[in-house]
């Protein structure tokens, strides 16, 4: 159980505001923290890390105390065991990619597996490269598997996908959904893109201004409860055009491009990035094996 | 030859100890949050607006044996440090320090926080981060330092003549030397020292510009 008491002073580009924290979370979960820029999301993981020492509070991860403003513990970044995949991977450029994963590892048995690591990841041609010369969606993933190698007790992935296109992002959180399947480490993802928390958490936690004001599923968080349609599902503005009198939106639900017709009133304050719910009440949808 | 041997190991010598002393000096200013670093900072910077011969006027009077701290180290340690090889690198070390700790400071300064905090996050220590994530990252800057401290001290004239004073084959330098050569109006020979100078000190800086480059096209 990670348990997160905290209070901080933050500035922000909104002027000042206070981070009030007080949020527990099971251990081997993967949760999500949504909310917009400035919300203090990255906040939470560098004082989770160590990075940022909180004015006062507790942090507790499975029993042992981290951070305890009373009793004056502040345990040092470097003994915290954390995996910090930051937004822009901070891969350190003077070393390869393999010599970037051999930094991280503690042991023997990890620079054994970094061979291994690297086949998975279909980064065996590029081992030997340096970080400016492979993608961004292959930096990211070397910097997952560094952060990996150091054998944390929680993972924190700060927007690791914000910067990269759509198909890199959709094969990154394949390889996050995987990577925590086969190693059941507590990751905390924070994410203001409602497709990926969706995606890859069971729980969410929404904050705002430094507080967290929501925390449930995605489903329940998102889904607005007072439709009762027969089928509805969250999604994203790709395009919005006109075709005739019709207006034509391309959506992305669930990583799947559709298009629907709605009217004049329907998209009115819409536009490309608004998140929708398309929801259906009037008739069954066939359901077919795909 | 032997002013511009002296002159060559003098800058070696002194070069080393700067590179020892300055880079955890220039770490120290750059990351520590005392509140009075900037005292460091100008005792450092110093040498670059006084006048040589201030410093080397300052050296003398405390290293000479009538004050306590030339008599101190005369007495109990036999050593005598002006008008010696031993003032000579004294006197430069100072007066080079900021040619060394300017460049480094700027480097570390300059280098990605975020870089030193995903090495932290992989467990690593400050001295581990320092030798295998920082120094390789700023190679640019250690290498201006280096160059900077060592073509300084080939060039210093007055600190050195004000400790060293005109000894051959202790303390008189290539700079001196010349002096002495263009005082006894042997120009030729004053005329081949300064060529000699010109062309190492041009050799130096033609090799440090065109390493630069390439280091910096790797990063």
């Amino acid at each position: 159980m990670l348990k997160i008491r905290i209070k901080r002073q933050m500035q922000t580009p909104q002027g000042k505001q206070c981070l009030d924290l007080d949020l527990n979370i099971e251990q081997g979960e993967l949760v999500s923290i949504f909310g917009e820029s400035g919300a203090g999301k990255t906040s939470l993981l560098r004082i989770l890390a160590g990075l940022t020492v909180p004015e006062e509070g507790l942090i507790e991860v499975c029993g042992e105390v981290w951070f305890d403003s009373h009793k004056k513990i502040n345990l040092p970044v470097q003994e915290r065991r954390v995996g910090f995949v930051f937004q822009e991977g901070s891969l350190f450029p003077h070393m390869t990619v393999r010599e970037n994963l051999e930094y991280a590892c503690c042991d023997k048995n990890g620079l054994e597996s970094v061979e291994g690591w690297i086949v998975d990841l279909g980064l065996k041609g590029l081992a030997d490269q340096k970080p400016d010369q492979i993608s961004g969606g292959q930096k990211q993933r070397v910097a997952l598997i560094r952060a990996l190698l150091s054998r944390p007790k929680l993972l924190l992935l700060d927007e690791p996908l914000s910067d990269l296109d759509f198909v890199s992002r959709l094969k990154l959180q394949d390889e996050i959904i995987k990577i925590y399947q086969k190693t059941g480490i507590t990751t905390i993802l924070v994410s203001h893109d409602l497709s990926e928390v969706f995606k890859l958490s069971k729980k969410t936690f929404v904050m705002d201004h430094g507080k967290i004001i929501k925390s449930g599923t995605p489903q329940e968080i998102f889904v607005n409860r007072d439709l009762s349609g027969k089928f509805r599902f969250t999604g994203e503005i790709i395009e919005i055009y006109k075709d005739g009198v019709l207006n034509i939106l391309t959506l992305n639900i669930a990583n799947q491009l559709t298009k629907v017709v709605a009217t004049d009133d329907e998209i009115t304050g819409l536009t490309v990035g608004s998140k929708v719910i398309v929801a259906a009440k009037a008739f069954n949808p066939l359901v077919l094996k795909a | 030859m032997q002013p511009l041997i002296l002159t060559f190991q003098l800058a070696l010598i002194v070069t080393a100890i700067l590179f020892v002393i300055g880079v955890p000096l220039a770490y120290w200013i750059a990351f520590s949050q005392n509140r009075f670093k900037y005292i460091v900072e100008t005792l450092v910077s110093m040498p670059l607006v006084l006048p040589p011969t201030v410093i080397g006027f300052y050296l003398l009077i405390a290293f000479s044996p009538q004050f306590f701290l030339g008599h101190f180290l005369e007495s109990f340690f036999g050593i005598r440090v002006v008008f010696s090889f031993i003032g000579l690198v004294i006197g430069s070390v100072i007066f080079s320090l900021p040619f060394m700790v300017n460049p480094i400071k700027a480097g570390f300064q300059n280098f990605p926080i975020a870089l030193l905090e995903a090495s932290y996050c992989l467990g690593k220590s400050r001295h581990e981060t320092l030798r295998r994530v920082i120094m390789p990252g700023i190679k640019p800057a250690l290498l201006t330092g280096i160059v900077m401290a060592f073509a300084h001290t080939i060039g210093e004239f007055g600190v050195v003549l004000m400790i060293g004073g005109n000894i051959p084959g202790e303390t008189r330098l290539a700079s001196i030397a010349i002096y002495d050569q263009v005082e006894a109006l042997n120009y030729n020979t004053a005329g081949l020292y300064a060529l000699v100078l010109v062309a190492i000190s041009f050799s130096i800086l033609l090799v440090f510009y065109y390493l630069n480059r390439k280091i910096v096209k790797i990063f």
